[in-house]
């Protein structure tokens, strides 16, 4: 019996044993990893890809990290969808290699009335891929249907209601949809009336929602359009093969009846959907694929890797506070309150150790490489920082703020999201800004994201960690989030100077660039840091590992996140 | 037989009644919308989609309509996994990698688990059975993610034995999830059969059989190995299930399509009529196992009888 127990014992270190060698495996893969790499990446000449002469074969090999819910341009509401939409289909205009929307399927710029609301777009000659042309009929079909109540789609009226003329109504059942703002005069004469002046409006015609749909093909499919690849037309630089409708797998095969198919060089792009970042990392290293994603761990693990290609996204985080509670005012309701916790924490060490992923730390609202004015300057150079860290000045705001509402102590809730990323990071705040404000408790509340947005709506919180990507390439989209009573206000902000601003910009300055972007500019200055209404924290960065022989991939700020149109395969075999 | 395999189909038609409505109104408490782009789009904008997938109708009307098309065979059509797809066909195009691993995984297991347990309970405190005892303890406590991951590496990146992931290369690509599936039915055959086998072994009949010059093999298999086996078929059933059914980890880390993954996605994005109808075909795959198990019962056991006294 004796016997038998130092035997289960010893059992039992021989299994946690295995266990230690295990994890000690695990050590040796990452420096094996890292051997692999430097050997195969002697001679390249960095991640950007080599530009050298294009090779024989050109196919590449991608991943993606999610099913496709739709090809519906007008259902799709996701970043897959609009990626694939903006490889093979393709609107009025199109982002180009320096992300400047550029006439695509529209003949040239368009003829635009003297009050800016009447476009007249000529269209080029340009086939769908069974060969039958594209029509001025294509659009207005297209349209309408994404503004019509029956087709039930979300990014129809978000896109163009307020801008199309008649499109609110159309879409909420009180006018025919004939009644939209978009006619064709002729098969190649597209005439579109706005609502108001919208100076952004060539970089909306690149956004899958307002691409054509040929409507002889989809109505004969009825039910079954966009249900796989095969019912579907495709009139842009690819088109997509060999997709069932739910599976893991796609292609995209270079389409032979775009008109500029000779700037397109790849010949097959072979996508899997993986959702495991080590699997994805696995099949790079494999050589199966040749660009992979790094999340998490991943990104600080080949921070320094040769391969890596860092992009910036226009993606903005930041904490809301909630000025009213239950129809009471919080502490945040106090300026200065407010201002002590927007520069109360540092947020480079922020991006640093805590996200280690490329991001930038943040003190603005608008994103930095995101919008251009005419000269090429970015938005982001007018204003400059606002607000940052400054742990002496924070201090200072907080003692004034707690004695004008007359307390010692505040506690407040941080309410976020509930993925390990966002946990650490609330805990990271937290921390920093229970050191640098004294007597304050911040009480972290994690909970999934269909929770934070009906917690957001019912207002029912003190900060929140929120985010915010563009859906149009101008500063207005961030900027008019924060108006008295909109949409995504929802924390009783409201600065009638700032309404102002935002109106001038969308109204009377619409057609004088310079002088909305000084308004726009001026909002956002007041936002920020006049009222510090919001605390930015961060914006997005994305790290990825991409093979030498990887050319000219074109990331985009908003609708498709990638163009392959100009990309090439160079120096692999 | 056919009288209690009848009685059996309508308790089963009952269950199944009872699960759909739980799961429909449990599903309906869920916080969130289905609607994917909800936090951009205004109160009136998402009334409009809602509308569209009649989501607008009040509970009990959305629940009849619900049930009323499950007669009729239809589970309604996702509402943005697949926007527009018929969940029947989501279902079946998903079903089938997951059963195919799910198959080999269980057969692998199962065959070896037992092998492993008969030679431990035959050879009884010696080094063989410590061997297969710690087996069975690696395959139980070693995390499935962690397991897959180390058979990915090695055996699919390093030793390239195996494809590393993703569902091309046929039966090559089902080699490694099947062997990461196997550990648990593996670990678990193993220790019920080591068990039952060695409390069988030291029952009368066993004696009177060694008593009557019965050769050992044939002791081990025809008297000793039948008996054990009825605990270890209790368990196998509802775990043949759970395994056939798609294992989330194993499927997302070998980048399989498979319905496992696919039904926790349908839950975290709310996609309410493929959640009901990946539950409802779960359940009565389930059910229809269990009958199955009971039905073995009274072919290894003669001594069980299912209708109960009469025969």
């Amino acid at each position: 019996m004796k016997n038998s127990k130092i035997l289960w014992l010893l059992g039992l270190v021989l299994v946690l044993s295995a266990f230690l060698a295990a994890c000690g495996g695990g050590d040796d893969t990452d420096t094996g990893t890292e051997n692999t790499d430097t050997e195969e990446t002697e001679g390249a000449e960095g991640a950007e890809g080599n530009g050298g002469e294009p090779d024989s074969v050109q196919e590449l090999n991608l991943l993606e990290s999610a099913e496709i819910p739709s090809m519906d341009s007008s259902i799709a509401e996701d970043a897959v969808a609009f990626n694939i939409l903006n490889n093979v289909n393709e609107g009025l205009f199109r982002l180009n290699e320096e992300n400047i929307a550029e006439p695509a399927l529209a003949d040239g710029e368009p003829e635009i009335s003297e009050d800016g609301l009447t476009y007249t777009f000529k269209l080029r000659d340009a086939n769908w891929s069974d060969g039958t042309p594209v029509t001025a009929n294509d659009f207005v079909y297209a349209w309408q249907r994404a503004i019509d109540p029956d087709t039930g789609s979300p990014y129809g009226p978000y896109m163009m209601a307020g801008t199309i003329k008649n499109a609110t109504e159309v879409s909420e059942g009180d006018m025919e949809v004939s009644e939209l703002g978009i006619t064709a005069e002729d098969d190649k004469t597209l005439v579109v009336e706005l609502e108001r002046p919208t100076p952004y409006f060539m970089s909306l015609m690149a956004f899958g929602t307002f691409y054509p749909l040929n409507e002889e093909f989809v109505t004969e499919q009825g039910d079954n359009y966009a249900s796989n690849s095969e019912t579907i037309l495709y009139n842009g630089p690819f088109t997509l093969t060999n997709w069932d409708g739910t599976g893991l797998t796609w292609t995209m095969e270079k389409n032979p009846e775009y008109w500029d198919a000779e700037t397109v060089q790849l010949e097959t792009i072979n996508v899997d959907v993986v959702k495991e970042t080590s699997t994805a990392v696995n099949l790079y290293q494999s050589g199966e694929k040749d660009r992979v994603g790094l999340s998490g761990e991943f990104a600080m693990q080949y921070a320094e890797d040769p391969e890596v290609v860092k992009e910036l996204e226009p993606t903005l985080f930041y904490l809301k506070f909630n000025q009213e509670r239950n129809g009471e005012e919080t502490p945040l309701a106090n300026e200065n309150i407010r201002k002590a916790i927007a520069t109360g924490f540092n947020k480079q060490d922020l991006v640093d150790v805590v996200l280690a992923n490329g991001s930038l730390p943040a003190n603005y609202l608008v994103p930095t490489e995101f919008t251009f004015n005419e000269a090429g300057e970015d938005f982001r150079d007018i204003n400059g920082d606002m607000l940052p860290f400054n742990a002496e000045e924070a201090k200072t705001y907080w003692e004034q703020g707690l004695e004008e509402i007359g307390e010692t102590e505040v506690t407040l809730e941080l309410l976020g999201g509930d993925s390990e990323l966002a946990g650490k990071m609330d805990a990271y705040l937290k921390e920093q800004l229970e050191t640098n404000l004294e007597g304050l408790t911040v009480n972290l509340k994690a909970v999934p994201f269909g929770v934070r947005l009906e917690l957001d709506e019912a207002q029912d919180y003190d900060m929140q960690n929120s985010g915010w990507g563009p859906d149009f390439q101008d500063p207005m989209t961030f900027i008019d989030l924060f108006v008295t009573g909109a949409s995504h206000n929802l924390m009783s902000y409201s600065n009638e100077e700032f309404d102002n601003l935002v109106e001038q910009a969308k109204g009377e300055l619409a057609q004088d660039a310079e002088a909305r972007w000084e308004a726009m500019a001026q909002a956002e200055k007041i936002l920020v840091e006049e009222d510090a209404a919001i605390a930015p924290i961060y914006q997005r960065g994305l790290m990825s590992l991409q093979k030498p022989y990887v050319n000219n991939i074109i990331s985009h700020p908003f609708g498709g996140d990638y163009s392959y149109k100009w990309a090439y395969i160079s120096g692999k075999e | 037989m056919a009288r209690y395999i009848g009685k059996r189909l309508i308790y089963m038609f009952i269950t199944l009644a009872l699960i759909a409505t739980f799961t429909f109104f449990l599903m309906k408490i869920l916080p969130g919308s289905p609607i994917a782009s909800a936090d951009k789009l205004s109160p009136e904008q998402r009334a409009v989609v809602e509308a569209r997938y009649g989501l607008d109708q009040p509970l009990p009307v959305q629940y009849f309509d619900y049930m009323f098309g499950l007669l009729r065979g239809d589970l309604g059509i996702s509402i943005n996994q697949f926007k527009g797809a018929n969940v029947t066909d989501v279902i079946l195009s998903r079903m089938g990698p997951s059963a195919q691993i799910g198959f080999q995984g269980m057969l692998l297991g199962t065959v070896l688990g037992i092998l492993f347990g008969m030679v431990a309970a035959l050879r009884q405190n010696t080094w063989v059975d410590y061997g297969s005892t710690i087996v069975a303890i690696i395959g139980i406590s070693i995390p499935s993610f962690v397991f897959a991951s180390m058979l990915q590496y090695w055996f699919g990146l390093k030793w390239d034995l195996f494809p590393v992931a993703l569902w091309k290369d046929g039966f090559m690509s089902s080699v490694l999830p099947s062997i990461a599936l196997a550990m648990f039915p593996l670990a678990t055959a193993a220790r019920f059969i080591r068990t039952e086998m060695i409390e069988v072994l030291g029952s009368d009949y066993i004696t009177l059989a060694k008593a009557k010059g019965a050769s050992g093999s044939e002791i081990a298999f025809k008297h000793a190995f039948r008996n054990a086996l009825i605990p270890l078929i209790t368990v196998l059933g509802p775990m043949a299930v759970s395994i056939l059914t798609g294992s989330l980890v194993v499927e997302q880390i070998f980048a399989i399509p498979g319905i496992g993954e696919q039904f926790v996605k349908s839950i975290m994005v709310n996609d309410f009529s493929i959640i009901m109808g990946t539950t409802i075909f779960f359940s009565v795959f389930l059910i229809v196992v269990i009958l199955i198990v009971d039905i073995l019962y009274g072919v290894i056991d003669p001594r069980i009888r299912l209708s109960g006294g009469k025969n």
